[in-house]
């Protein structure tokens, strides 16, 4: 499946760095790139509310494949978002649904991702797989 | 171990000796030595109590107030000295006025409901401030939506003190309750409770004080400052999770109706009526946490033993050298800024979230707090998403200011 061959490349890319500077380096650079969503997007409809950070989340389907957009105002969420959605946009609905998000464990970030820090990924990756799971069941 | 000892002997100030009694600061995070500035969420625990623990279930584990076998009396007896060491602690007139809670939390709800559903009707007011903890908001607000009653609010200004001139105006006779912090945990303000339970006395209204940040760093003498309730927590003050106080005036507590239905709690019981124990008991409705009041009673004989005046020398110490070192950082902020403060710092740094602050500190082996701190109408007020919170204790030293210092310094470089 796609979505695992993508994230074996990521995993593949971090295995380079060296300690966790470099990691975070390259976490923070992501994250300070281009903005990941509208503007128009960045509103309370879109928000998911962490204690930590906020996650913004946008998707929309195009030639049954589902496109996420999204930002956050933390600079390491927002790079862990660029992560996320390099694996798990454009593709297959049925896919995302399914995916199995093995690569930040292997990549050392599952801390960002643990329900008990609330910075409000947890949430973004299960509002990405109901969102694939409504566009699967429009079809 | 003698857990009932009737004195306390104070000790010479030796910090270093102090920091090497709470073994947690030995252990290494992320492969850096640990440096823990996170004591205002709670504080880490000295021997003595962590052995007072283990010496309670392996010595005396038995349910109190009930066996009539000795090591139930045993149990009993160091439960109850517990609770003389707490009103010595906090200079309560009887140990009648001692509750034994969870915690701070705990001791609120307890109030705002008891106090609440027999006192308050609707148009009353509850007054409290901007800088509140969440837990000393919600309770009251689920005891306004059930009576009527409505919140009031002290403002807060920029500098982070209540907004005294306010308080006055606000306090009326429609004022049924104040609840207010000692301490904020937030902005570490140190609030003129004194003041405020004198204006609210002088029309009959009484006060709740939240000490849960006061506590660890200044004597809470309930007397003097004449509270009619008085919360703290005991993981706040090197004593164990799960076990707090709270001190309420002894005509209040005669008065209101009990929190929960349970054993310990009654005096006689037929389906038809039941009659409450007697103070404090009327409170405590089942199984109590035996091994926290013991504990938590150890943790405050240590507090005495160093000395609250000693203790806020070196916090003093701390607080104003953390404070200029971090100043000469480039485009930091002080969120709280009163004259009067206790030993912690929030701050923001300008082009940064306090979440990849925090982060990276982590990973240099620096625990604080990032995030709202729970005072969600505080941080909206200030307009920012939180702050990062440096929070010192006895056991912390000059080197754990630098190590924090360099660690913003890598963290802003990295992050800007």
């Amino acid at each position: 499946m796609e979505i695992n061959r993508i994230q074996d490349e990521i995993i593949d890319e971090f295995s380079f760095f060296e300690d966790w500077m470099e990691k975070y380096e390259y976490i923070i650079d992501l994250g300070k790139g281009l903005p990941l969503i509208d503007a128009s997007k960045k509103d309370k409809e879109h928000l998911i509310k962490g204690c930590q950070s906020q996650v913004w989340l946008d998707a929309r389907e195009e030639q049954g494949k589902i496109q996420f957009t999204a930002d956050s105002d933390a600079v390491i969420t927002k790079g862990i978002i660029a992560l996320l959605i390099r694996v798990l946009s454009q593709q297959q609905a049925k896919d995302i649904a399914e995916s199995d998000l093995y690569f930040i464990d292997k990549i050392g970030l599952k801390e960002h991702l643990s329900p008990t820090r609330s910075n409000g990924l947890v949430s973004m990756v299960k509002q990405m797989k109901l969102y694939a799971l409504a566009f699967q069941h429009k079809t | 171990m003698d857990l009932t000892a009737e004195k306390i002997t104070t000790r010479p100030f030796d910090a270093e000796a102090i920091r090497k009694e709470f073994p947690i600061l030995q252990r290494e995070m992320n492969g850096k030595p640990l440096v823990f500035l996170d004591s205002a969420a709670s504080s880490q625990k000295p021997r003595a109590v962590i052995e007072a623990l283990d010496h309670y279930y392996e010595h005396l584990n038995a349910n109190v107030h009930r066996g009539v076998y000795q090591l139930s009396q045993e149990a009993t007896n160091a439960h109850e000295h517990g609770r003389e060491v707490a009103r010595r602690f906090i200079n309560a007139a009887s140990t009648k006025e001692i509750l034994f809670t969870r915690g701070t939390t705990e001791g609120i709800n307890l109030v705002a409901q008891c106090y609440g559903r027999k006192y308050l009707s609707a148009g009353d007011e509850i007054l409290i401030s901007a800088m509140e903890h969440h837990s000393n908001i919600v309770p009251w607000q689920m005891v306004a939506e059930q009576t009527g009653a409505k919140l009031t609010v002290i403002p807060v200004t920029e500098k982070g003190e209540l907004d005294m001139e306010a308080f006055h105006q606000l306090l009326n006779k429609r004022t049924k309750i104040v609840s207010i912090v000692h301490v904020s945990n937030t902005l570490g303000t140190i609030n003129p409770v004194k003041e405020i339970i004198d204006a609210a006395h002088a029309i009959d209204v009484p006060v709740l004080v939240d000490g849960a940040q006061a506590t660890p760093h200044m004597r809470a003498d309930v007397q003097a400052l004449d509270a009619d309730f008085y919360v703290f927590s005991g993981h706040k003050i090197f004593g164990p999770t799960g076990i707090g106080l709270l001190y309420g005036k002894e005509a209040w507590l005669e008065a209101m109706p009990p929190y929960h239905g349970g054993g310990e709690m009654i005096k006689t019981v037929t389906f038809e009526k039941t009659t409450y124990n007697e103070l404090p008991f009327k409170y405590e409705a089942g199984t109590p946490d035996i091994s926290g009041s013991i504990a938590m009673g150890v943790a405050m004989d240590y507090i005495d033993a160093i000395g609250y005046e000693a203790i806020q020398r070196h916090e003093q110490d701390l607080l104003d050298y953390a404070t200029g070192q971090l100043n000469n950082i480039q485009g930091i902020r002080f969120i709280g800024e009163a004259e009067q403060k206790a030993s912690v710092i929030s701050f923001l740094i300008d082009g940064t979230h306090p979440y990849d602050v925090g982060t990276l500190l982590d990973k240099l082996g620096i625990a604080v707090r990032t995030g709202h701190h729970c005072t969600q109408p505080l941080m909206d007020q200030y307009g920012i998403p939180g702050t990062v919170r440096a929070s010192f204790a006895v056991y912390n030293n000059r080197e754990d200011v630098d190590r924090l210092v360099a660690g913003v310094e890598r963290a802003a470089r990295m992050l800007r």
